[in-house]
């Protein structure tokens, strides 16, 4: 039976994508099935519109040990130590229940890294707001910041810093973006694979519900005047379950029964078993009837669909079922056999008996559209671009205009903010919020440390995307090296406007085009990535700001304690020195309407400087 | 000497407490996992900091019926030094081996933040090497630490010497400005400053290991 228009839409599928899926099939999907296509398709899981341009980052190097793909990147530091990191937004979840939004966003962060093999050391994030004016700034920052302190005070994960800027164009449309890093033995790296036929796959940690249906669906579309009714599909995090989980996976891992394991993030146990199965080439086979359930009479769309927080998916070797379990019953987790790892090359959904879904594995990964957006240069980008900020006369009493500017909330103290995070939990705090322009993380059982930063100036971005990224690159790393780290690798995470706009494709296009020819020249590479669509509302012509905030983040490669020699003077010596040698290159290639531009932003608004709250 | 940490799930500061036993104190340490029973011959333990069963219902107050609790108490009542920091002394007065009870910060919001403490009392196994009077600074973070006690109770901590660490300023609204008691027979500690956080000087002071010095003296 085909499904009706409606239907085909209410699952974020254009009347194209439902032929596509026919014509993969040879049949009609039926429900579940559409479901499935429908989460694996969707922006957030697909990277249908970016991936043409992701393809262009420069990802290796002497030192990386996993690159993008995974659930997280993996970079050595030395003395047979790694360290495993990733950001990823939760923008639109936030945007409906900051807390809860917040929260499951540092939830899902925290297993994308801990499925790695890695112990989470560090949390940082990067957040933007509408102006203070804005009605619902107030409720979405105080929900927003308790949320993240929540949930990773509660995990025990310090939060060591981060960013906030606040600007009009926000206000229909936070951005939350939150970062991990953990530490792993370089040899000891997990990855997201279901290989060996025969093999169990074992679910683990909470029971599923019927939250979060859809959310993956709902984070690739933009917001309207009905997005309050999607409050249900935001998860409900809970980070005691989360503790536990990391320390049964943690204690797992010193075990040899793991062949591959992967967070239930994003569409849920659809997307952990089909992208496990197809990274391994192989098939896998679930039955819906032995998952976990909170809730009596749910079905296996439910089930397949459920966002519930906090649950993982393991294939263990052949043999080793009962030992895993027993890790995760220690810790008063469920655990339960659900399936097996096939050669079939298609993911069977089963209840009981009864098959209730049939899918080819490939058209849901590599197989999914790929789609080369239209793009177009903004006409309003011109009369910007060509605005000579010497045409503002200067402030008469300069000291005034200080005070203003050190009143914005953008420029002033974050400290209402850091300290409702525990940033000291783990002792690893050497260089802590405030203190420095990167946060310095000591690494347990070595004489090394982790210098960690995110930045970008959203606004630099806005005027000219190449050169902005360019530029948030530069900030990035100088802030790495200025503490005394060398810049070992670097996440993303893009946030833009609906892309189907050639405008914004085009600042997508332009900002990634800029973030890679950085990474070049700084031989830094982009290990892992988050890339985030549809920030606006009702499609309204508010200025796309795409703010996109990078991490670096760097082993020290000496002892910890040479952070603290190095004294705040050296620093911005050292500061400036990298500046001005990764300045100069750009410069000359730079046009005068993208230095003025650049100017102009910093002279004229200085409202939309990111300021890092672990410096500035 | 021997320090037992024990782990309830969702403690978060065990690792930090056994890292600065073993790593700055060179004294032996062992996890006492909270399903059991046994001690394992500790001569001082600690109830660590962290969330204890995710702080749900009450801080503290599902911990308490941990089957290692049992001999926790027991230990206690036989003299055996305890100390609880944070959840820990959440955990201690909900398990009634501490009087008063933790309250939310009268700010209502989750404060991490290194301040003064005035020593009040320095003739406790805990603070023997600190000098009364003297200010230490060491670091704060919780969500509940206003430390609430009725006024009969109060006048008997102040009277009996029982307050052994006092906020110079008060961060959350505890009553007496009041950081850290003592039990009356002087074997038990609960204090919500963390002086594991405190105990190297690379992460910023160490203060708190006098505290644990404290412990190594008495």
């Amino acid at each position: 039976m085909a499904h009706t228009e409606e239907i085909v839409r209410g699952h974020g599928l254009t009347t194209e994508e439902y032929q596509r899926i026919r014509d993969h099939l040879g049949r009609e999907p039926n429900l579940l099935e559409l479901g499935i296509f429908s989460v694996m398709w969707s922006e957030h899981c697909s990277y249908k519109s970016s991936r043409k341009y992701l393809k262009q980052f420069p990802v290796t190097g002497p030192r990386v040990l996993v690159g993008p793909g995974e659930n997280a990147g993996v970079v050595g530091i030395g003395d047979g130590m790694a360290v495993a990191f990733k950001m990823e937004s939760h923008n639109h979840p936030s945007y409906i229940e900051p807390y809860q939004g917040a929260a499951t966003g540092v939830g899902g962060i925290l297993r994308d890294v801990f499925t790695m093999g890695a112990r989470p050391i560090a949390l940082l994030n990067s957040l933007r707001f509408g102006e203070r004016t804005h009605p619902k700034t107030r409720f979405l920052l105080e929900g927003v910041v308790a949320g993240i302190a929540g949930y990773g005070n509660c995990v025990g994960i310090p939060t060591v810093g981060g960013e906030i800027a606040f600007d009009e164009s926000y206000g229909g449309n936070c951005l939350v973006n939150v970062f991990t890093a953990g530490v792993l033995p370089a040899d000891k790296i997990f990855r997201g694979t279901a290989s060996g036929v025969g093999n169990p796959v074992i679910y683990v940690g909470s029971k599923t519900g019927r939250d979060g249906i859809h959310g993956a669906t709902m984070a690739s579309a933009e917001f309207d005047a009905r997005t309050e009714q999607k409050r249900p599909t935001v998860q409900v995090g809970d980070p005691f379950t989360e503790k536990r989980l990391l320390e049964a996976c943690l204690e797992l891992f010193q075990t040899d029964a793991v062949i591959g394991i992967q967070d239930m993030g994003a569409a849920g146990l659809t997307s952990s078993s089909v992208e496990m199965a197809g990274r391994a080439g192989s098939g896998i086979e679930i039955d819906v009837s032995r998952v976990p359930r909170r809730e009596k009479g749910m079905t296996p769309y439910e089930c397949m669909l459920s966002e519930s927080q906090e649950r993982m998916l393991i294939v263990a070797k052949s043999g080793r079922e009962q030992e895993v379990i027993d890790i995760f019953r220690k810790w008063d987790l469920d655990a339960a056999v659900i399936g097996k790892v096939t050669a079939a090359g298609k993911i069977v959904v089963r209840e009981g008996d009864r098959v209730a879904a049939e899918l080819p594995i490939e058209p849901l990964t590599e197989g999914a559209p790929r789609y080369d957006r239209p793009v177009a240069r903004p006409a309003w980008l011109e009369a910007l671009q060509s605005f000579d900020p010497l045409s503002v006369p200067a402030p008469k009493d300069l000291g005034d205009a200080l005070l203003k500017l050190l009143a914005r909330p953008t420029i002033g103290s974050k400290e209402w903010v850091y300290e409702q995070y525990d940033h000291m939990v783990r002792l690893g705090g050497v260089l802590l919020p405030g203190r420095g322009d990167a946060a310095v993380i000591r690494v347990e059982c070595s004489n090394r440390a982790l210098a960690l930063s995110v930045d970008c100036n959203s606004r630099f971005v806005f005027l000219d995307p190449f050169e902005g990224a360019r530029l948030a690159v530069a900030e990035c790393t100088r802030n790495v090296s200025c503490v005394g780290g060398e810049p070992l690798g670097l996440t993303d995470c893009l946030n833009f406007g609906n892309p189907e706009r050639p405008e914004i494709m085009w600042q997508f296009a332009e900002a990634t085009r800029g973030l890679s020819a950085a990474c070049r020249e700084l031989e830094v590479p982009i290990v892992s990535g988050n890339v985030s669509f549809y920030n606006e509302t009702d499609g309204r012509a508010i200025l796309p700001r795409p703010p996109s905030p990078w991490s670096a983040c760097s082993p020290m490669p000496s002892t910890p304690a040479v952070p603290r020699s190095c004294e705040r003077a050296t620093a911005l010596r050292c500061s400036e020195r990298r500046a001005a040698s990764s300045a100069a290159p750009n410069s000359s290639r730079r046009s005068p309407e993208s230095l003025r531009a650049a100017h102009l932003a910093c002279t004229r608004a200085p409202s939309s400087r990111s300021s890092a709250h672990c410096g500035a | 000497m021997k320090f037992g940490i024990v782990v309830f799930p969702g403690s978060n500061c065990d690792h930090d407490a056994y890292h600065v036993i073993r790593h700055v104190l060179g004294q032996p340490a062992v996890f006492l996992w909270h399903k059991d029973r046994d001690l394992r011959g500790s001569d001082v333990v600690i109830l660590p900091g962290g969330f204890a069963f995710g702080d749900y219902l009450r801080c503290g107050a599902i911990a308490r019926f941990s089957p290692v609790m049992d001999e926790v108490a027991r230990f206690a009542r036989g003299g055996g030094k305890l100390l609880g920091i944070c959840n820990g002394f959440q955990v201690l007065t909900e398990a009634g081996l501490l009087p008063g009870a933790l309250l939310q910060n009268a700010s209502r919001k989750f404060v991490c933040r290194h301040l003064d403490l005035i020593v009040e009392n320095d003739r406790t196994p805990f603070s023997n090497a600190l000098k009364k009077g003297e200010r230490i600074r060491l670091p704060i973070a919780h969500h509940d630490g206003r430390y609430f006690i009725d006024d009969e109770g109060l006048r008997r901590l102040e009277g009996e010497g029982q307050v052994v660490f006092r906020y110079a300023e008060n961060p959350n609204g505890s009553r007496g400005q009041i950081a850290g008691i003592i039990n009356a027979s002087g074997n038990v500690l609960g204090l919500m400053p963390h002086p594991e956080r405190a105990s190297e000087r690379i992460l910023g002071g160490d203060d708190g290991r006098r505290i644990f010095e404290s412990l190594l003296r008495s």
